[in-house]
């Protein structure tokens, strides 16, 4: 329910306030954001899984999202950004696809 | 790398999806023994005070507070961060936030691109000039036609002519001119460089033809009656001389029998026409 509520006054926040992105954030927010999802998917799926711990959660949150934004910054400083940044969208985005894959056999039994 | 999800399992997923599912071990084992009760069972064991374990609902949420505070404050994050990213997204102005390699990139594509089209607007401008240069040497080549088809037209006897000229007077009061006599003329006229003429209302061309017999004369098979006066275009004083010298058509019209009267006419009006001739056998050739 909490993360429910979370995201959605995130999102009316962001409507709200619609702020502009620093230039400096600009590469690492749109990674920061699917590293978050993925962590997000995984939570529910743990929690589906009923091994959800809270603790995993939050540290794996953070650490996803700081993991890829260094990347992409590590990337960055050696000129590679581009691809590195693609890199883990690509890899986020299949991770995201299993969770998701496994929430589905959750919730639709198939 | 797993390019379908879909039909893997969980077991072989868990090292994919990461730290929720592999980091608990212990915790799994109660949830799948326990597979009636879901969270609270099965996050007691995994948080570090086990001493309120068992009690239910509301201590778990209690104790949990801080976790649930931290994961309410995440997803806001994520939600506020998400609804930002794709409202940033959407703004034109992404190119403040590219990398440089994907600005060169881009200032490589439009000036390339930038090239193409100069190169374009090049080939457009020659072809312009090209087809405005054939227009003009079109036009002008329809101008000197259109000059050639007019001096054809007053050669011819198909356009009505003007300019000064001569009128002559035929007069054959017994019709002793035969027509060699009426061919004299036409040939002497012709000679001192007249340019066309007319024989009483008939107009004279390239075949045109006299025949008949005395009295009765045709010319293109029109009738012709005495006296005959003859519309000739061209030098005055020439035309004159030339049918004044001796033995030329005066003399001889007037030996036999009949009369010529020359009369000098500066503006002089030659308005009978003949009809173009179809040329029948005569194609052409185009070299």
């Amino acid at each position: 329910m909490i993360p429910i509520l979370g995201l959605v006054a995130g999102v009316l926040l962001g409507l709200l306030l619609d702020p502009t992105v620093p230039l400096g954030l600009q590469p690492y927010l749109p990674i920061a954001v699917v590293a978050a999802l993925d962590a997000v998917f995984g939570g529910l799926r743990a929690r589906l899984d009923g091994i959800f711990d809270a603790k995993v959660f939050v540290i794996s949150f953070v650490s996803n999202v700081v993991v890829a934004a260094l990347i992409v910054f590590l990337g960055d400083q050696l000129g590679v950004g581009a691809q590195l940044s693609t890199a883990v969208v690509v890899v986020l985005g299949i991770r995201i696809f299993g969770n998701a894959a496994a929430i589905r056999r959750h919730v639709f039994r198939a | 790398m797993t390019t379908d999800p879909a039909p893997a399992d969980p077991a072989r997923e868990d090292p994919a999806t990461g730290d929720p599912a592999r980091e608990d071990p212990a915790t799994k084992d109660p949830a799948t023994k326990d597979p009636a009760t879901e969270d609270p069972a099965t996050e007691d064991p995994a948080t570090e005070d086990p001493a309120p374990a068992g009690e239910g609902t509301p201590p778990t949420r209690r104790r949990d507070l801080p976790a649930a505070l931290l994961i309410g404050v995440l997803t806001l994050l994520l939600g506020f961060a998400f609804t930002v990213q794709v409202r940033n997204a959407d703004d034109e102005q992404a190119l403040a936030g590219a990398r440089e390699e994907d600005l060169v990139r881009i200032v490589d594509e439009v000036s390339s691109r930038g090239v193409r089209l100069r190169e374009q607007i090049a080939d457009q401008r020659s072809a312009l000039r090209q087809l405005t240069s054939s227009d003009s040497e079109t036009a002008s080549a329809l101008e000197e036609a259109g000059t050639r088809a007019a001096a054809l037209a007053v050669l011819n006897g198909t356009a009505p002519a003007e300019g000064p000229g001569l009128r002559l007077t035929l007069r054959d009061p017994d019709d002793v001119l035969r027509v060699t006599d009426l061919i004299d003329v036409i040939q002497e006229l012709r000679g001192a460089g007249a340019e066309t003429m007319q024989f009483d209302g008939v107009r004279v061309g390239l075949t045109t033809a006299v025949t008949g017999a005395p009295g009765a004369l045709l010319i293109d098979g029109r009738p012709v009656t005495a006296p005959y006066e003859v519309l000739v275009l061209g030098s005055p004083q020439d035309l004159e001389t030339a049918l004044n010298i001796p033995g030329g058509v005066v003399q001889s019209v007037g030996g036999r029998g009949g009369s010529v009267t020359v009369e000098q006419v500066p503006d002089l009006l030659v308005d009978a026409l003949r009809p173009l001739p179809e040329a029948q056998y005569a194609a052409p050739d185009d070299d």
